[in-house]
């Protein structure tokens, strides 16, 4: 997978933590994806259709989860429940938004957000298309973004 | 000023509804869909903005855009749109549909005061 197609995901999870969660977000070194199964607890996960396809993930522990979301609301979230779950997947729904405008080659559509809790899930969306996860970290704890995307 | 706010997101909505307190806006009502988004003009006088996320289940923003443009009554009421949608192509279609002016999410409680006028 390109360099060029990760960026954007990357850009655009930085921008959005510096704007919205008012933190800043830090991107580790990306790496081919080997397991089926998310880097952590909740994942909010975007399909990408058009000219490419794919997905985008967001995936926080759950404590990660519950911190990063409380803090994008600017009110304390106690548990994890609906809110938390809303809130991730309007996270992922901004990255994959806000990517498209550096992709704008593919004429790319987004899904709904799908959000999944526990730690056996499968990121839907990926089968057959080879997937990178990026490692990154803010000071409320490490998350990560997982990026399937294949051109036509 | 009375204000609709229209995205599927609660977190978003919460998020705009706490930027617009701080601004002195207090006259809010909230849709989670452009179906819930009709009912509420409806059934409400007098709103001056609405703020309208693209990506929603039941009704999107830009066929709700489309329904209320398509409706004389609601002429005086500016749509604001406030969406991930990022691309120039799509600001571009939701501006030609009559959405008054646009915000890309993330955004600043910056764009919301510029953007509205507050
Ligand atoms: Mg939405």
């Amino acid at each position: 997978m390109n360099v060029a197609f990760i960026n954007p995901f990357i850009n655009a999870t930085i921008l959005l933590f510096k704007t919205m969660v008012h933190l800043d977000a830090f991107a580790g070194k990306p790496a081919l994806k080997k397991q089926p199964f998310p880097a952590y607890d909740v994942s909010g996960i975007i399909g990408l259709s058009g000219d490419a396809q794919g997905s985008v993930a967001i995936s926080f522990p759950r404590l990660v989860a519950l911190k990063v979301v409380s803090a994008f609301l600017g009110s304390e979230i106690k548990i994890m429940g609906s809110e938390v779950v809303d809130g991730i997947g309007e996270l992922a729904n901004i990255i994959a938004g806000n990517a498209k405008q550096d992709l704008s080659q593919y004429n790319l559509s987004i899904s709904l957000p799908q959000v999944v809790v526990g730690n056996d899930h499968v990121i839907s969306g990926q089968t057959g298309i080879p997937a990178i996860i990026i490692p990154m970290t803010c000071s409320l704890g490490n998350f990560a973004i997982e990026i399937s995307f294949k051109t036509k | 000023m009375r204000i609709l706010l229209v995205d599927d997101s609660s977190t978003m909505r919460r998020i705009q509804k706490t930027q617009l307190n701080n601004l002195g806006v207090t006259d809010i009502f909230e849709a989670g869909n452009g179906e819930e988004g009709l009912e509420i003009l409806a059934n409400t006088t007098a709103l001056d903005y609405i703020l309208l996320d693209w990506n929603m289940p039941v009704m999107d923003g830009i066929t709700f855009l489309k329904k209320v443009r398509g409706n004389g009554a609601y002429a005086g009421i500016k749509i604001i749109m406030c969406t991930s949608e990022s691309e120039k192509t799509r600001v571009i279609e939701a501006l030609k549909s009559g959405a008054n002016d646009y915000i890309i999410k993330p955004f600043t409680p910056d764009a919301i005061k510029e953007k509205l006028k507050l």
